[in-house]
This record gives structure tokens, sequence and C-alpha cells, in this order.
């Protein structure tokens, strides 16, 4: 149990996946105008990692590791499909988008249209994919490691864009130089958001 | 025909799925030979590499077979394994064994100038994927004579700077054990490292995960070869 | 390929390769593909790998999603475009690893990078869908070129200020800081090589582009 709560946290803070690896930068920048559209972005994107990790964790090893297809019986040990793997992760991140766009169209109109291009961007969205990849490097021992692992990185991605669309929101008091206003501070602050993250990299959990 | 009705949805993603796997397992299949030859060329470079011998693709196989006198696997306890090719270990699988049960590969090299060099291999972690080297060890079983590391996709100017030659160099004359004996590996650190430190290089600045990942790999592959190592030391002191 | 609405560098045909250069730059005014844009400018010469393998791959898959577009029925067009996409890719990169094991290493790095480029998808989706084949090979490049060019001058900066060189492919690194300024006192900014400075260097060319041409300041 503790060894679940330190992946949880760990992949939080410690390896936020925008502030420490720069992971799912295009969606973050351009939907965190406001707090509400920045939230709503970032439960799809904690319900897609928490969803595509653990079924990506039961391919790889059920399909595609050499080994993997043991389970179907003789003669299926040797058999090595991992020059599928990143065709297959993309194939599953793909069709899960592809739901949640069609959920979101279907129960909220006015968070579809303010997402617009973005929503079907998330399935490019570096983290997601990201996620899948770590998981495979880090080859967690079992299938809880995996989907705390995944639902612990959706959940850092909504601290890092909720925190910036405040920001963001509060910004608009501010004099801002006027070719800066909207994006160009964005990247600016979130470049130093990151410097203050990098504090985290030093502790051991 | 209905483009959006669900049977022509089904049959597009069939047809495009089937297609698309069809040709990339074709083309994997048609390949495979000649990438695995590759690869094998390019293990030999880096090989080599260790031991400061420039080659490429067209004489890497000739000069491997002029400079590598011998070649074997030896386990935790530094005893050959009968019956297992050195190159034909497959690192990615050993590492996942524990540091007790895994085969480790041995290069004999013997240079020009006579003196013979014992090349060890290693795989780790680094920030995106897996990073590896071979280190090229003196006789005396301490003496690190040279180094080559690898990566399959550490950041471009960051982490991947450990295939460059000016972190490589670092490695040389550097120390695996103390006075005593004890193993303390080579550290990578971050700021100069003192002139005449045995155990330490400079770490790669922006890299500091894949230099860590570093660290590790030398530190458990170290350990790994530690007994084999002593043997080496205790054999040319008689 | 023809176009029936003129001919093949028709003025509106070649507002598609210049506009992404300035004011419909992917980078800085569109927001697609910035996670590459920091991952690969730490040094000049994987920024300019990069932007060449993104203009090919982006040219190729608008090409074929543009030659597909009334085929794909809209429920599962994300997955078709992204399956074409990474089959590409994968595809390149399996024959360069068989035939020019070499170019294969160098490049490996990216494959992993441009598949999950965001600006490959945003056209996809923005032009790719909507388009004739021409117009759509077209704005790949010029949308790949736009890409290229802001990631060469991050890249610039970045690793003149922080490691005092410059990395050119085939030719190597060029130290460009004289060796007196170093004992003078210069001492290099390790900071410009970390990603966060990535960021706040985009900042600040979106800064000077906005001044320029005040069209495209944001209201607020």
């Amino acid at each position: 149990m503790e060894h679940l709560v330190n992946i949880f946290v760990k992949s939080i803070f410690i390896e936020n996946m925008v502030f420490a690896y720069f992971l799912g930068m295009c969606s973050y920048l351009a939907v965190s105008k406001t707090v509400k559209t920045s939230f709503g972005l970032g439960v799809a994107v904690i319900f897609v990692l928490a969803i595509t990790v653990p079924v990506n964790y039961l391919l790889e090893n059920y399909v595609l590791k050499e080994g993997a297809l043991a389970w179907l019986g003789e003669g299926f040990e040797t058999i090595d499909l991992s020059f599928l793997s990143f065709i297959m992760f993309i194939a599953v991140i793909a069709s899960m988008v592809q739901l949640v766009e069609m959920i979101v169209e279907k129960f909220s109109p006015a968070l579809y249209t303010s997402l617009g291009i973005f929503l079907p961007l998330i399935a490019v969205n570096c983290a997601i994919l990201g996620g899948s990849l770590f998981m495979q490097e880090r080859a967690y021992a079992n299938i809880g490691e995996a989907t705390v692992f995944g639902l612990g990185s959706g959940v850092g991605w909504l601290l890092a864009i909720v925190g910036i669309a405040a920001i963001r929101e509060k910004l608009r008091y501010s004099n801002v130089p006027a070719p800066l206003r909207g994006l160009g501070i964005t990247f600016i602050v979130t470049g130093l958001m990151g410097i203050a993250f990098m504090s985290f990299m030093g502790i051991k959990l | 025909m209905d483009k959006q009705g669900n049977t022509y949805t089904f049959m597009y993603a069939a047809v495009l799925v089937i297609v698309v796997a069809t040709l990339l397992a074709m083309v994997s299949q048609l390949l495979k030979e000649r990438q695995a030859r590759n690869e094998l060329v390019a293990k030999k470079t880096d090989i080599l590499q260790s031991v400061s011998i420039e080659s490429n693709a067209r004489n890497a196989e000739d000069k491997f077979k002029n400079a590598i006198k011998a070649s074997y696997v030896v386990n935790f306890k530094g005893e050959k394994v009968d019956g297992v090719e050195a190159l034909s270990v497959d690192m990615a699988k050993e590492v996942r064994k524990s540091v007790e049960e895994r085969h480790y590969p041995v290069y004999e090299a013997s240079l020009e100038n006579g003196e013979k060099k014992y090349i060890i291999q290693l795989r780790g972690t680094g920030l995106w994927g897996p990073i590896w080297g071979y280190v090229s060890i003196n006789d005396d079983g301490n003496t690190i004579y040279g180094a080559t590391f690898g990566h399959k996709a550490e950041t471009p100017g960051l982490g991947a700077e450990i295939d460059k030659p000016v972190f490589q160099d670092q490695f040389k004359g550097k120390q695996i054990f103390d006075a005593s004996g004890n193993l303390v590996s080579v550290m990578v650190n971050k700021g100069k490292a003192p002139q005449g430190a045995l155990h330490e290089v400079d770490a790669i600045s922006g890299g500091t995960i894949t230099s860590k990942g570093l660290e590790a790999m030398l530190k458990s592959f170290f350990q790994g070869y530690e007994n084999f190592l002593k043997n080496l030391n205790s054999e040319s002191h008689e | 390929m023809s176009n029936d609405n003129g001919p093949l560098f028709s003025a509106k045909n070649m507002k598609l390769i210049t506009a992404p250069l300035g004011a419909q730059n992917p980078i800085t005014v569109q927001v697609l593909g910035i996670c590459s844009a920091l991952a690969v400018t730490a040094k000049l010469e994987p920024a300019i790998v990069m932007s060449i393998s993104v203009i090919f791959v982006l040219l190729f898959s608008n090409l074929i999603i543009s030659l597909l577009r009334n085929t794909i029925p809209s429920r599962i067009r994300i997955i078709v475009q992204l399956v074409i996409v990474a089959a590409l890719v994968i595809l390149v990169d399996q024959i360069l690893k068989a035939f020019a094991y070499d170019v294969s290493r160098q490049l490996s790095v990216f494959v992993g990078l441009i598949i999950t480029n965001c600006i490959i998808m945003g056209r996809l989706e923005a032009f790719a869908l909507g388009n004739r084949p021409w117009p759509s090979v077209l704005d790949g490049i010029g949308n790949g070129a736009g890409y290229g060019v802001i990631l060469i001058i991050v890249a610039f900066f970045r690793e003149l200020l922080g490691s005092g060189t410059l990395t050119f492919p085939g030719i190597g690194t060029v130290q460009i800081i004289p060796d007196i300024f170093y004992q003078w006192g210069y001492v290099n900014n390790g900071f410009m090589i970390l990603p966060p400075m990535a960021l706040i260097v985009v900042g600040i060319i979106i800064w000077v582009q906005r001044s320029r041409n005040k069209a495209l300041v944001e209201s607020n």
C-alpha cells in the first residue's frame, strides 16, 4: 500500500509530466485560458491516462513482449511483437480519445466547443503516450502499480494546467506589455513554474 | 454506401488494421536479418571503440577479428559459463534478472602494443529509455582503460551527450576499487571533479537523470563483475 | 494532383507556404509542436535534423490523409490518422535500420517525438481532412518550415549562450565564444540548456514577433 502511495505522489510532484518532463505542452498552453475549461481538459486527460496505461500494460505483458504470448500454449513463447508496440499503444490511446470526444460532445456541448481542436489533439498529447512508454520502460510489477502511475500522472497534469489557468486569470488584471499578452506571458510563466518545480527533483521516495 | 454507418466504419477500421499490420509485419520480417547484421556490426564498433580502435561499418568485422582474441561469458561468481556465446547475450533480458543470476559477457582485446584489456558490457536506464555501454579494464582488474556509452532516446544535446568523446574520455584512468579493494565504482557528479580524482567524473549539465542512470548502471554492473575483476587482479599479481 | 482552382503556384497556394513562416506560425501562433521544440533545442544540430524530418513527415502524411479524406468515417478519424502517421514513421525507421544504419542511429531518437508531435495531427485535422492533395502538400511544407525556423532560432540562442558553441550537422561543434572571453571571466549560462529556458526563449520570440505585427496581439 505504502508503495502505491509512493508511486502516486512521485508521479504527481517529482515526476510531473508537465514540469519535470515537459510533456503535453501544446494543449497545456493553448487551453489554459480559464480554470473551468482547463479543469474539463484535465479530467479528460486523467480519464484517458488512467485507462490507457493499464490497458497498454496488459497489451505489453500478454501480447507484445517477447514470450508474452506463452499463455496461448506451446510454440508461442518465442514470438516477439515488440515492433508493434508503438502503433498498438497509439491505437489504444486514439480509440480512448475518440470515446472521450463522443462523451464530452454528448454531455457537455459547451466544453466541447471551447476545447475545439485540442480535444482530438490529446490523442497526440505526448503526456499520454509518454505515460504508456514510461510504463513499458519502468516495467511495473503489476497492473495496480501501472494504474496508480497513470492516475497520478493525470492528476499531476490537471494540477499543472489548473495552476497556470488560475495564474492567467489573475494576470488579466496586470499590465502586461501588449505583445506579450496571452500566449507570450504564458510561455514565460510556465518556464518559471518549471524552474520552481525543479526543486522537487532532489526528493527521494 | 452510408459513410457514417456502423458497417462502413467497422469495415474501414478492419481493412486499415489488416493492411497496416501486414505491411509492418512483412517489412519487419523481410528486413530482420539485415537489421540484425547491422546491429551486430554496430555492437562490434562500440566494443572496439572502448579500447580506442576506430572502425566503421565496412572494416569493423575484420578489426574485431584482429583485436578481440577471446570472448566468453562469466557468472556472478566470476566463473566461466559454458555454452553461451558472448555476442549473443541479450543484455535487455539480463538486466531484468537479479545481479546474482545474470550472464556477464567479457571480451579480451589485445592491443598493438601487446597490452591486454578486458571489455565488460553494461546496460541501464536513462531518462526516456535504455542506455548501455562497454568499459575496457586493464589487466589489474581495476583501472579503466576506456569507455563508450550509447542510448536509445535521451534528450538530444543533454542526456544524449553520454555518447560523445568529451564525456567518455573522462573515464580513462579512473579506478573501480579503492586501495583496500572495496568496490566504490565511478560517481557522476555535478560540478568539476577535482584533478586526479580516481572515482569521479563530471556529470552532463542539464542531463541529471541520464547521468544518475549511468551512475546506477556502472555501480550495478561493477558489482556483477566484481568477482571476475578481483580474480583478474589476483592472477596478475601471481 | 492538379488543382482545379488555378495554376500550381498561384498566389493563394504560395500563401500556404509563406503564412506559417510568419503570421500563422505553428509554434508561436497555433501553439503546436511545443514538446519537441523543448526537447531538441539544446543544441543546433538536433534542431536542424528534427526540422527536416518533420517537413518530410508532414508533407507525406498530409498528402495521404488528403487523398483518403473522402473515405474516412468521421467517428474513427483520429485513429485512422494516427495509425497512418505512426505506420509511415515506423516503416521509414525500419527501412533506415536495414539500409542506412548510421542515419537511423542518429534519427531513432526522433521517431517517437515525430509521431506524437501535435503539429502533424494538428495540420491533418485542420487542413488535410478538408482540402485537396496539392494544397495539403504545400501546407505541410509551409508548416514544417515555420516550425523549423523557430526551432533553429531557439536552438541557436540556447547553444550559443548555454555552451558557447554551435553544432552543425556534418561539421560538428564549433566554438563561437573565444577562449579569451573565458579568461576575462565570462561564464556560460548553464541555465540556458535546461528545458524551462526554451519556454522563456519562445516567449521572447513571441514578444518580438507581436511587437512587429500588431494584428497578432491578443486582447487579453
